[in-house]
């Protein structure tokens, strides 16, 4: 049977790889090409590479990192981080990503989400949302988070997945950069909402968190996380070990 | 040297980046004299069925593809490029394929128990039908990834590995000097490289 995916998401600034503490108070870590080919040796299932450059030397540096990287590696790259239209899929594409993740890019044209299905198969196309509570609902939220779009989430990610989204990051902004675990109440409404894979991202602080992700929500395909694999907090392999020993089934 | 032919379906980067890294020559083409000059071919492939045999068809690369295997030279489709060796598929009205297999690309709608998410999309295991000198250097029970919705059904003596998704599928087939995986050696780290390697021994 298909296997439970964990997923490092490397944040790139200018060539550089940086964990957000609830987006903010950017810290520098390593180069991005060192921590993919790293991460691939651990054992991890699949990579996202989050571009949050916003210059256009910036970005060059970034296609540079990714084409290196795809050079290095061999499992899927995720590519997100100003996706504006079907072109920024493109030039991604070309540099060595399988798979491109939109996410403020679909609010502000929620079109490009059929088209890029359209041009590059569903498969290719990763809705990724940042969401918050605002008042008991769960709203998205745009622009790195700093944006309350009103726009309610599950309806939000239904949407985009019938327009051909065939994958869905869901953060979840309240548990992100907490460490004290996923947000299983607004996953699991995810889950019950569309059936492509659904990828958990937002409070990993332990093996445990992980642990209690896949075991309360079996429809989640996979885990991801940033800060507590770049800082070893947890290592990918011994979080594999200890999720097989927990009948959970990982690729090892 | 090997040629990856490309008419116009997918993404070769990853492809290309992973022949280097076993230390085979690619050239990616749609030029007839440099696919007959290869000592090897890549079919790849990702998207819909119906899109993909039209393009093999009207750049006639599908011919040049066929009277290849014909003379005997190795080739390997990859994904929906293993899927073109079949003889039909119906995903989006019936389309004929290369033919160089038996059989027929189905979808897994209705096949696989409902309540499993369409695509197949992730590491699964592979499961050995028969010994093959593309798994000289991969185990039973390894992992590869998959992306995927339909797979090919009724491969008869072609079928050489499985992998479990609810029902069994299709993972690898060959005859002869025909191969196709329909998961991704280019994205399944070591060991599909290893099968990469291998395809370059043969």
């Amino acid at each position: 049977m298909i296997t439970k995916r964990i997923i490092p998401c490397l944040d790139v600034k200018d060539g550089r790889v940086v964990k957000g503490i609830n987006f903010e108070g950017l810290r520098e870590v390593a180069s991005p090409v060192d921590l993919a080919k790293y991460y691939s040796q651990c054992g991890a299932d699949e990579l996202v590479f989050y571009d949050i450059t916003a210059s256009a030397e910036g970005r060059a540096m970034f296609t540079d990192c990714l084409r290196e990287a795809a050079k290095s590696v061999f499992i899927p790259l995720t590519v997100g981080g100003g996706i504006r239209g079907v072109e920024d899929f493109e030039r991604v594409l070309s540099c060595g990503a399988d798979k491109v993740s939109v996410n403020s890019g679909a609010i502000a044209n929620p079109s490009i989400v059929k088209e890029a299905a359209q041009k590059y198969g569903n498969q290719c196309v990763v809705l990724s949302t940042d969401v918050k509570r605002v008042h008991g609902e769960f709203h998205v939220f745009a622009k790195g988070g700093r944006e309350d779009t009103g726009l309610e989430a599950v309806s939000w990610i239904k949407r985009c997945v019938e327009d051909g989204a065939g994958e869905v990051v869901v953060n979840s902004m309240d548990t992100d950069g907490v460490k004290k675990g996923f947000d299983i109440e607004l996953l699991k409404a995810v889950c019950a909402a569309v059936d492509v894979p659904v990828i958990a991202s937002g409070g990993a602080g332990s093996i445990a968190d992980f642990i209690t992700l896949f075991k309360e929500i079996p429809d989640i395909d996979a885990g991801l996380a940033a800060s507590v694999f770049h800082f070893g907090e947890i290592e990918i392999a011994n979080l594999k070990k200890v999720l097989a020993e927990n009948d959970i089934l990982v690729r090892r | 040297m090997i040629a990856i032919v490309d008419y116009g379906v997918g993404n070769l980067f990853s492809l290309v980046a992973s022949f280097e890294k076993v230390g085979a020559e690619t050239v990616v083409t749609s030029e007839v004299e440099t696919i007959e000059r290869a000592e090897k071919i890549i079919l790849p492939g990702v998207g819909a069925f119906a899109d993909a045999a039209k393009k093999l068809r009207e750049s006639g690369l599908g011919k040049v593809v066929k009277a290849q295997a014909a003379k005997g030279k190795p080739i390997m489709g990859i994904c929906l490029g293993m899927q073109m060796l079949f003889e039909k598929s119906c995903e989006y009205g019936c389309n004929e394929g290369l033919g160089l297999l038996k059989g027929n690309v189905v979808s897994m709608k209705g096949y696989i128990d409902a309540g499993l998410k369409i695509p197949h999309i992730g590491w699964n295991a592979l499961h050995f039908v028969r010994k093959h000198p593309l798994f000289k250097y991969i185990r039973e029970g390894d992992f590869v990834y998959f992306v995927h919705s339909y797979f090919a059904q009724d491969c008869q003596e072609s079928l050489l590995a499985e992998t479990e998704y609810g029902k069994t599928l299709t993972a690898a087939v060959a005859q002869g000097n025909v191969m196709g995986c329909q998961f991704h050696p280019e994205k399944s780290g070591e060991v599909g490289l290893n099968i990469l390697r291998a395809f370059c021994e043969l």
